[in-house]
C-alpha cells in the first residue's frame, strides 16, 4: 500500500506512527540513484569547523568541494573572519598524476604567511583519499616550521555520510584540546559545544550563561577561537547542542580530562529553559538555580504575550519537518506545539535509532517518521497531508515553494536567529508571515481545493 | 602593465567545477534525468548550489560510491544508480557526468554502461545514456557545459538529408535569454532546436504536482536530427577548439558559424545577420525599432557613464559580451577577469573592442577573487559587473556591483536576468546607467531629484 514514490530499497527508512511497532532503519548509505538529500564526510567536516574564526581552512582538493562551501552558512564572528574566505588547492590533473603534497605544502605556508591564523585546518577530500597525499606529513612538517598547529581533517567524502565528517572534524580538534593553559577558569564554567553562531545565537546563549553566573570558556565552534579550544578542557563541564556533531569531542574530553557532558537544545521555549535548568543542576548551586529561574519568567513574560497572536493565527496549521539532525527535530516538534501546530512528518539526514526512537514518543498518531529522505519521497508526503509549512534546509526549499507550500530554513545555511527566547519569537514570526501570505491563494494547490 | 603574481593557493575561486556545468546542460534536454558518477556529496553541494540561483528544483542522481567503490569499482553502483533513476523518473535520457573520484579509480564509464544496455534494456522505452568525462580538476563548469553538450550530439545526433532546420548552441546564458533566443528565432520565421535549452526546465511555473522531471528542454527527436540541419550557430569567442558545433560539422557536414554571444549592438548585429542570412527573411520590425529604441537611450542616458570604469569577472564568454556592451556605452572596462583559461580570452576582448576608441583593459585568466580584489584597489573602479561572488569586495570597497550572469544568489531572479540581444542590452543599460545615478544621488550632499 506504500505509494510509488518509495524505492523498495527504502521503505524500512520510512514509517507511519501507529502502523506498526516502530521500527526505523538508519545509519546506512545512501542509495544509488535516490537523489538523497545527503552531503558528503567532507560536508559534515566543514559544517563543524568552519565557524573557528582566526583560523585558516584549506580545502585540498579538485575546486568544487571548497566553493560550494564559501560562506554558505549563517555562522557570525565577533572578530576575525577568516572562515568566511574558500581555500582551495584547486587540484590540477598534473597534481593528479604526481600527487598533491608539493602543492599543499606551498599553498600552506603561502596562507599561513599571508593571514598569519592561529591555526590552520587541512581538509582531505575526495580525490586525496585516491591518490593518497600524505596529509599528516605535510601537516606536521608546516606546523614545526610556522609555529601553529596545522591540522589535518581525514574527511575524504567517499569515506561514509556526514556523520563520519563530524567525527573527522572532532579528530581534528581533540588534538588542540589540553594544549593551553588553564589557570583562572571558575569552577562553574561550561564550554558550549554544538552552536554554530548562526546569526550570532551563540552571544545570545553566552549571555543566558553568563547571567546565571557561569563561565564559558570555549565556544565550539561557533565564532571559535583556537586558543579557547587549546584551554577548553579547563572548563567543568561540556554542554552539547544538537546530536551528532560535536558529541565525539565531549565523549574524548570526558575519557581524557573527565569532563562529564550534557544533551541539550535552545530551540524552543521548553528546551531553552531546560538547559539552563540543567547546567545548574548540574552544578548543584541553588543561588544559580534561582537566577536561571529568574531569567526564565523574566523572558517569558515579555515572551508569551507576544507569541499569542501568532499563536491565534496558526492554530491547527500542518508543518513537515526535515533536517540534518534529528535531535533539533524534537525541539521543533515542541516548538510547533507551543503555536498550535501539528507537526505531520519529521525526518532527518543522520538521525540515529535512538533520536527516531524518540521521536516517534513525542510525535502524534500518523506522523510519517523518515530517515535519509529524497525530493520524491519529501513531496509526496507534503502533499498527501497537506502541509501549510515545511522545515529544512536550502535544498528542501524549491520542493515547498513548487508546491506551493510555505518554507521555513532551519540549517546551517540560514539568517535569521532562531535560537533561545527571542530565538522563539522570531521563529513564530517567520512561520506566521510565510504561512499567512496571500500567495499561497493563488498557488495551483489552493486553487484546486476551491474547486473540489 | 601590471603583472598578476602567481599564487599556489586559491582564495574564492572565479569558478566552478566541471561536473556542474554538466548537469546544467543535461538539464536542458526535455525528459532528462543528470546523473554525476561519485560520491554523494558532489551531487547533493551542486543542487545545492544551482538552486541558490535558480530557485527552482533540481534533482541530480548519484552512483553515491563509498569507500569499497572507491577500491573495487563503481561499476555496480553505477548500474544500480542508473536502475534506480530508471524505475523512479522514467527519463527519457539521463546524462552521466564523471567527477574526481570516478576519473581517478578509472572506471570505464562507456563500458560499465554498455554493459548495463547489455544487462538491462532489453525493451523498448528505455532511456537513452549518454556520458561524458568530465574530471573535476581539468577545466571549469565551462568545460563541462560544453563538453556535455558535446557528448549529447556526439552520442545521440545522426546525419541524413539536409532540412531548414538551424541548430543553435547558445553557451551557457540565462533562462530568460534562452526565452529570448526562442522568440527571436520564430520571428525570423526559423525552425531552431536550441541545444541546451533549460529555460523552462529551470525557470518554471508554479506547481500542484513535484514534476518528476520538469517539462521543457529540448526534444531528443530534434537532437536526434541535429546533423541534418542546413546550419549551426554557436555562441561563444573562447570555445575550446572542439565543441558540439564543430562535431555536427566534421561528423555530419552540418556547416558551422561561431560568433560571439549577442550582448551589446554590435555582437547582436552579427547574430541578427547570421539569422537574416539563414532564414533569408530580413530582419523583423520588432528588433528594428528595439535597436533604435536602445540608441535612443544611449543618447539619454551617456553623460552619466561616460568614462566610469568598470572591472568584469565571471565566464570567459559572458565577461567578453559584457564588456563589448560596456565599451559601446562609454564606460571603460579596466579589467577583464575569469578563473576560466581558454587562452583566447585575451584576443576575444581585444577582438570586441576593436574600432571603439576604449583603452585595452587589463585581461586576467585563471585568477580568483583575491587576485581580483588586489588589482581592483590599484585600478579605481566605479562599477563592478559580474556575478553574486564579487559582493564581499563590493561591500568592502563600496563599489556598487552589477549583478549577471551565474551565480546570482543574494538576489532573486537571477534566471530572469536578460543578457542577450538588443533588449537585453536595453536593460543592462537602464540597469548600469541608473546604479551609477544612485550613487552619485545617494553620495551627494544635495541630492539633486530632477535629471
Ligand atoms: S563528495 Fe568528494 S569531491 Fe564531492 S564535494 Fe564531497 S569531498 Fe568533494
Amino acid at each position: 500500500m506504500e505509494p510509488l514514490h518509495i524505492l523498495k530499497e527504502r521503505k524500512a527508512q520510512i514509517h507511519r506512527k501507529g502502523d506498526a511497532p516502530f521500527a526505523l532503519e538508519c545509519n546506512k548509505d545512501s542509495l544509488a540513484g535516490a537523489v538523497s538529500q545527503r552531503a558528503c564526510v567532507f560536508c559534515g567536516s566543514r559544517v563543524v569547523l568552519y565557524p573557528i574564526a582566526d583560523a585558516v581552512h584549506l580545502v585540498h582538493g579538485p575546486i568544487g568541494c571548497a566553493v560550494y562551501t564559501w560562506d554558505i552558512r549563517g555562522a557570525l564572528s565577533s572578530g576575525p573572519e577568516l572562515h568566511r574566505l574558500s581555500f582551495s588547492t584547486d587540484l590540477q590533473e598534473m597534481d593528479v598524476i604526481f600527487g598533491g603534497e608539493p602543492k599543499l605544502y606551498k599553498a600552506l605556508i603561502e596562507l599561513i604567511d599571508r593571514h598569519q591564523p592561529k591555526a590552520a585546518f587541512v581538509y582531505s577530500t575526495c580525490i586525496v583519499g585516491l591518490i593518497g597525499d600524505d596529509l599528516q606529513a605535510v601537516c606536521k612538517r608546516v606546523e614545526k616550521e610556522k609555529g601553529i598547529p596545522v591540522l589535518p581533517v581525514m574527511s575524504e567524502g567517499f569515506k561514509g555520510n556526514k556523520r563520519a565528517g563530524y567525527k573527522a572534524a572532532c579528530n581534528a580538534m581533540e588534538k588542540l584540546v589540553g594544549t593551553g593553559d588553564t589557570s583562572g577558569i571558575s569552577k562553574h564554567s561550561i564550554n558550549i559545544l554544538g552552536d554554530f553562531n548562526l546569526a550570532g545565537e551563540i552571544w545570545l546563549i553566552r549571555d543566558y550563561y553568563q547571567r546565571i553566573g557561569i563561565e564559558v570558556v570555549a565556544n565550539i565552534t561557533g565564532d571559535g577561537r583556537i586558543d579557547d579550544i587549546k584551554r577548553s578542557h579547563g572548563a567543568s563541564l561540556n554542554v552539547v547542542q544538537c546530536s551528532g556533531a560535536t558529541m565525539d569531542l565531549a565523549n574524548m574530553m570526558e575519557e581524557r580530562f573527565n569532563i562529564p557532558n550534557i544533551r541539550v537544545s535552545y530551540f524552543g521555549v521548553e528546551d531553552m529553559a531546560e538547559s539552563l535548568y540543567e547546567v545548574a543542576r548540574y552544578f548543584n548551586d541553588a543561588e544559580m538555580m534561582e537566577k536561571a529561574r529568574i531569567l526564565v519568567r523574566d523572558e517569558l513574560e515579555t515572551l508569551l504575550p507576544e507569541l499569542q497572536q501568532y499563536k491565534a493565527a496558526l492554530t491547527g496549521k500542518r508543518a513537515a519537518i526535515y533536517v540534518g539532525g534529528a535531535f533539533k527535530a524534537f525541539s521543533l516538534v515542541k516548538a510547533f506545539r507551543l503555536l498550535g501546530m501539528d507537526v505531520v512528518m519529521v525526518g532527518s539526514q543522520t538521525g540515529t535509532a535512538e533520536d527516531y526512537e524518540e521521536l516517534q514518543e513525542i510525535t502524534d498518531e500518523g506522523t510519517i517518521i523518515i530517515d535519509d529522505a529524497n525530493p520524491l519521497e519529501l513531496s509526496a508526503f507534503i502533499r498527501e497531508k497537506d502541509v501549510d509549512i515545511f522545515v529544512g534546509g536550502v535544498k528542501e526549499r524549491p520542493i515547498a515553494y513548487k508546491l506551493g507550500v510555505a518554507f521555513c530554513d532551519h540549517n546551517h545555511e540560514r539568517k535569521e536567529l532562531l535560537a533561545g527566547f527571542s530565538g522563539m519569537l522570531n521563529f513564530a514570526k517567520e512561520v506566521y508571515s510565510s504561512v499567512m501570505s496571500p500567495v499561497w491563494q493563488f498557488v495551483p494547490r489552493r486553487a484546486e481545493e476551491e474547486i473540489s | 602593465m601590471s603583472k598578476m603574481p602567481n599564487y599556489i593557493s586559491t582564495t574564492n575561486a572565479c569558478k566552478l567545477c566541471k561536473p556542474l556545468g554538466a548537469s546544467l546542460a543535461f538539464r536542458g534536454i526535455e525528459g532528462a534525468v543528470p546523473f554525476l558518477h561519485g560520491s554523494q556529496g558532489c551531487a547533493t553541494y551542486m543542487r545545492r548550489y544551482i538552486i541558490s540561483h535558480f530557485n527552482e528544483p533540481i534533482d541530480i542522481a548519484s552512483s553515491s560510491l563509498g569507500e569499497k567503490h572507491a577500491i573495487y569499482g563503481g561499476s555496480a553502483n553505477l548500474k544500480l544508480g542508473l536502475k534506480n533513476v530508471t524505475a523512479k523518473y522514467s527519463p527519457e535520457l539521463i546524462g552521466v557526468a564523471t567527477t574526481c573520484l570516478t576519473e581517478t579509480i578509472g572506471d570505464d564509464v562507456q563500458m560499465i554502461i554498455q554493459e548495463y544496455r547489455d544487462e538491462f534494456q532489453s525493451g523498448a522505452g528505455e532511456p537513452l545514456i549518454v556520458s561524458v568525462s568530465t574530471p573535476s580538476y581539468s577545466g571549469s563548469h565551462m568545460e563541462g557545459f560544453h563538453a556535455a553538450t558535446k557528448a549529447v550530439v556526439e552520442q545521440l545526433s545522426s546525419g541524413g538529408e539536409r532540412n531548414t532546420t538551424i541548430n543553435i548552441l547558445p553557451g551557457f546564458i540565462s533562462a530568460a535569454d534562452l526565452r529570448y533566443l526562442k522568440e527571436l528565432v520564430s520571428d525570423f520565421d526559423l525552425s531552431a532546436t536550441i541545444l541546451p535549452d533549460y529555460s523552462e526546465t529551470l525557470d518554471g511555473e508554479a506547481l500542484n504536482e513535484y514534476p518528476l522531471i520538469p517539462k521543457g528542454g529540448t526534444p531528443l527527436s530534434a537532437i536526434t536530427r541535429m546533423g541534418c540541419s542546413k546550419k549551426t550557430l554557436e555562441c561563444g569567442r573562447t570555445l575550446p577548439d572542439s565543441t558540439a558545433g564543430t562535431s555536427l560539422k566534421v561528423n555530419h557536414q552540418v556547416p558551422l558559424t561561431r560568433l560571439g554571444l549577442p550582448i551589446g549592438i554590435r555582437e547582436t548585429d552579427t547574430f541578427m545577420s547570421a539569422l537574416a542570412e539563414v532564414s533569408g527573411n530580413p530582419v523583423p520590425e520588432k528588433y528594428a525599432t528595439a535597436r533604435g529604441r536602445l540608441v535612443d537611450a544611449l543618447v539619454d542616458g551617456h553623460k552619466y557613464i561616460f568614462g566610469k570604469r568598470a572591472i568584469v569577472y565571471g565566464e570567459e564568454d559572458m565577461v567578453v559580451g559584457i564588456t563589448a556592451l560596456l565599451a559601446e556605452i562609454g564606460v571603460h572596462p579596466v579589467l577583464c577577469a575569469s578563473g576560466g583559461k581558454s587562452g583566447k580570452f585575451k584576443n576575444s576582448i581585444e577582438a570586441v573592442l576593436e574600432g571603439l576608441n576604449c583603452e585595452l583593459p587589463e585581461v586576467h585568466e585563471n585568477v580568483d577573487f583575491f587576485d581580483i580584489e588586489e588589482r581592483a584597489t590599484e585600478l579605481k573602479a566605479d562599477m563592478l559587473v559580474g556575478h553574486s561572488k564579487g559582493y564581499t569586495f563590493s561591500r568592502k570597497a563600496n563599489i556598487p556591483l552589477i549583478r549577471v550572469g551565474f551565480p546570482i544568489h543574494d538576489r532573486v531572479g537571477g534566471q530572469r536576468l536578460l543578457h542577450i540581444g538588443y533588449h537585453g542590452a536595453q536593460q543592462l543599460f537602464d540597469t548600469i546607467t541608473n546604479t551609477m545615478i544612485a550613487k552619485k544621488q545617494d553620495d551627494s550632499d544635495v541630492g539633486y531629484s530632477y535629471m
